[in-house]
């Protein structure tokens, strides 16, 4: 079935035990984002470095599909810790293997389990789910700088 | 030709090959088993070829240009609003073409927002369109965003005040808080006839004459009702309906609204422009009168013209036929999600008259992941909140799963979805 390409084991582990859920404090950045056919929400908290070039912590909250809950858990474990540079670097991965069409070679080193999203590249209306994590992370670290 | 016996039994099968997409494949090189229709109807050859026709043999620029094939393209477009307007029992007049039912509810919207304006800068309006911070608006709980945000902007726009009828358990209209909702100060109240979400039918009659007690308009958001029962417009009690053609086996981009003759009169025009004016000079102009004097520009004639021929088509089967077609279609689908453990139906479950549009949830399984696992069988249903995010919180949900029908489904559609479900929690190993 076409359907376990998307459905992948690892994505369906994310989904039911999420990793690093729950919004933390203290924080330097949040942003909400809303996927509004869906009704999906997520609110992504981060708190960068006192140089702004690393994000000691990121937490979220969120309610939704499998996708976008598998997402953001995997999302939460590849950027954790890491530099904004690392981000960049693996946002910008995510983000050009989803809108790829599935013919794209990810970077595990840069995506993780995030890998085993690309089967969801296949669906186009499955797309906004799978980034709506990615894209609230964004946000957060824009407005965290933006406070500095 | 309109078909009237309620007890005729519809050969489906033969429904079905007049509607060319219902033989292609879908994902997985599945069968179409389409339960979106709701959202939109599939379209049967005789609109396609309506349309086409018009194309192909007549196209021209409709109400100008006196040679022959402006004249042809004219008078089909007219004859349509005929067939369309003669469908819901009102004058041709009485109908106007817009784009969609969201347009035809602005159109009332802006009547009001249009009228306060030109009278607060000295154009003689009618008085009953005017409205004053205070004044107040009802609608109810369980209206698609089509028919509740034109009102809050309305609102936003006039210091008018919004108000609603919340809904029951059932996911029907809370009768018993009208009385204290309406007073004096009570200018237009605007409802769904049907749930788009729910399936609910709401009591038209009832809300009509509280509307009608305190003197204040009363609008329809008729989308979900004209396509699947009976819809006679004198007897709604209503100053103006709304519903759109591609509900009702009609193309996209056609809108329609019927209005009694006194509101067409009164109400200022929407869109201005040409086409919709008797006179224009640099500093003024006249208008002509409904419908044109809210038709704008150049009108979607290939439209209106398919639009036209689903009339016809769905006159021919008849539209009883069609409701009980449908009932008996949603009591199998009804009965049937009741009996699967783990899912919950939203809406009215008994026996009572309700649409075909059932909404439900999947226990511990969000509705997107539903509808993928039910798409990968090739069955179309809608997962979200509908454009009704109002009762999605009054469930205390985020979405819904959507399964709706038309006079094209089936038994075996409907037995195709509960074993659907099924496979759904095999799937996620939630069973």
């Amino acid at each position: 079935m076409q359907l376990s390409n998307m459905y992948q084991e690892v994505i369906l582990d994310h989904y039911k035990t999420p990793r690093g859920k729950g919004l933390q404090s203290p924080f330097g950045g949040e942003a909400h984002h809303v996927n509004p056919t869906c009704g999906d929400e997520i609110t992504v908290r981060v708190l960068l470095s006192d140089d702004g070039k690393t994000i000691k912590k990121i937490s979220y909250d969120s309610t939704g599909c499998s996708i976008s809950q598998a997402s953001a858990s995997i999302m939460f474990e590849q950027v954790d810790g890491k530099s904004i540079d690392e981000f960049d670097k693996a946002s910008n991965e995510f983000l050009a293997m989803m809108q790829s069409k599935g013919n794209f070679e990810p970077n595990e080193d840069l995506l993780g389990d995030g890998i085993s999203m690309i089967g969801v590249a296949q669906y186009p209306a499955r797309i906004k789910c799978a980034l709506l994590s990615w894209m609230a992370a964004k946000d957060a670290i824009i407005r965290a700088n933006g406070d500095k | 030709m309109t078909n009237t016996d309620s007890k005729i039994k519809l050969d489906i099968k033969k429904i079905q090959l007049d509607f060319p997409i219902l033989s292609r494949e879908v994902r997985n090189n599945r069968k179409l088993i389409y339960l979106d229709s709701a959202a939109t109807s599939q379209k049967p050859q005789v609109v396609i070829d309506a349309q086409n026709n018009f194309y192909e043999t007549i196209n021209s620029g409709v109400h100008r240009g006196a040679y022959y094939l402006a004249e042809l393209a004219t008078d089909a477009h007219e004859h349509a609003r005929e067939i369309i307007a003669s469908f819901v029992n009102i004058k041709p007049d009485q109908l106007v073409f817009t784009k969609n039912a969201t347009e035809s509810l602005n159109l009332l919207s802006y009547s009001f927002l249009n009228a306060t304006l030109k009278a607060k800068y000295g154009t003689d309006v009618d008085k009953r369109l005017i409205l004053n911070p205070g004044d107040e608006i009802l609608v109810s709980e369980l209206e698609h965003h089509a028919n509740l945000v034109p009102w809050q902007e309305l609102c936003l726009k006039t210091g008018a005040i919004l108000k609603w009828i919340p809904i029951t358990e059932q996911g029907i209209l809370d009768y018993s808080k009208i009385e204290s909702l309406i007073n004096p100060k009570t200018k237009i109240v605007s409802v769904s006839h049907m749930s788009n979400v729910l399936g609910s039918i709401t009591d038209i009659a009832l809300v009509g004459k509280a509307a009608k007690s305190v003197g204040a308009f009363f609008f329809i958001d008729a989308c979900q009702s004209v396509p699947h029962m009976p819809v006679d417009f004198s007897k709604l009690g209503a100053d103006a309906i709304a519903w759109s053609g591609h509900k009702m086996l009609g193309p996209l981009g056609i809108g329609l609204l019927a209005a009694t003759e006194e509101l067409l009169e009164i109400m200022p025009p929407f869109i201005s422009g040409g086409s919709m004016i008797e006179t224009v000079s640099m500093q003024k102009s006249t208008f002509t009168k409904a419908p044109k004097k809210f038709e704008a520009g150049t009108p979607p004639a290939a439209e209106a013209v398919g639009l036209g021929a689903a009339v016809e088509y769905l006159q021919k089967i008849g539209m009883e036929n069609v409701h009980n077609h449908e009932r008996h279609l949603t009591k199998l689908m009804v009965e049937g999600l009741k009996n699967i453990e783990g899912v919950t139906i939203y809406g009215p479950t008994d026996d009572q008259d309700r649409g075909s549009t059932v909404s439900f949830a999947l226990n511990g399984l969000h509705p997107h992941d539903v509808g993928q696992v039910l798409d990968d069988m090739g069955i179309a249903v809608r997962v979200g909140n509908h454009c009704a995010r109002p009762i999605m919180d009054k469930l205390k949900v985020q979405s819904t799963t959507r399964a709706s029908t038309y006079i094209y489904n089936d038994d075996s559609d409907i037995q195709a979805l509960l074993e659907g479900i099924d496979e759904v929690f095999r799937f996620f190993g939630s069973k």
